[in-house]
């Protein structure tokens, strides 16, 4: 899956990264807890959150992670958005919740994030 | 000369917007060093989750990085209120952070873990009432 079906999927808005939509994404979290996605994570990860806060990207930068969906409307301020785009990390936002919006793209064939390790 | 690059590194307690400005310094220095990705993340990851526990839970401190061919060796200083039971503060899920905290997203007691799981040594030394020094090696 490339981050451009994530955002059909999702009925998405690109906030920065439209040269990114052809990047594939292999797996998805969705978290609120930024220590549980540093805990789980693995390559190539789209991660779907409700927080919106500087140190979602920053978390995202830590972990690889190639694209950022924030759910239930919230869009990020300027100065987050322009953070995930010097660190070449896409940044959508759906006006869909957390549930259905993971459902979607796992029904979709996307797989969890967790590691078993 | 030795053979050892230090860097060093100041954590405002201060500003919450600003947590992670060093873990991310750091990742891209070790990055155009050509440190192999499994060793940037182990850092990254290590680094981070020190720093936002430096923020967090203390008011800020000071970071130094020793970079050997053989490790990297990361040591968190801080003169925050010191942890009182180290071994509870390990266990994945312990957490004491605020509401407020929680809304940020952290305080989901698992950065203590990560680190321990993340790095190849970690040692905290803590005295209450006058701070905690967390070192951490990773093997290179
Ligand atoms: N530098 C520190 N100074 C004082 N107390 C600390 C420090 N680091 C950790 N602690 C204590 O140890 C507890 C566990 O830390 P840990 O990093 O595992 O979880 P957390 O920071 O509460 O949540 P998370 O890391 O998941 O966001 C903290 O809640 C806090 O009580
Ligand atoms: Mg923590």
């Amino acid at each position: 899956m490339t981050i451009g079906d994530i955002k059909n999927y999702l009925d998405a808005k690109v906030l920065t990264g439209d040269e990114l939509l052809d990047k594939e994404v292999h797996t998805a979290c969705g978290c609120d807890m930024m220590s549980d996605v540093l805990a789980f994570v693995k390559d190539q990860a789209v991660l779907l959150t409700g927080l919106c806060n500087p140190q979602v990207v920053r978390t995202a930068e830590m972990m690889d992670i190639v694209c950022i969906c924030f759910v239930r409307g919230k869009i990020p301020s300027d100065d987050i958005i322009s953070l995930a785009k010097d660190r070449n990390i896409a940044v959508l936002a759906t006006g869909m919740k957390m549930f259905p919006a993971c459902g979607i793209l796992y029904e979709n064939g996307l797989a969890g994030g967790a590691s078993s390790e | 000369m030795s053979d050892k690059l230090r860097f060093h590194y100041e954590v405002s307690g201060e500003d919450f917007t600003r947590a992670g400005e060093a873990s991310s310094d750091l990742k891209a220095k070790l990055k155009l060093m050509g440190a192999s990705p499994e060793v940037v993340r182990k850092v990254a990851i290590c680094m981070y989750e020190g720093e936002i526990n430096m923020v967090i839970h203390a008011c800020g401190g000071v970071i130094d990085v020793t970079i050997s061919p053989a490790d990297i060796l990361l040591e968190l200083k801080d003169v925050g209120p010191g942890i009182p039971d180290i071994e509870k503060a390990m266990q994945e899920g312990y957490s004491t952070a605020s509401e407020n905290i929680r809304s940020l997203g952290f305080g989901a007691g698992m950065g203590l873990s990560n680190m321990k799981k993340y790095s190849d040594e970690m040692k905290i030394d803590t005295v209450l009432g006058v701070g905690t020094t967390v070192t951490m090696r990773i093997n290179m």
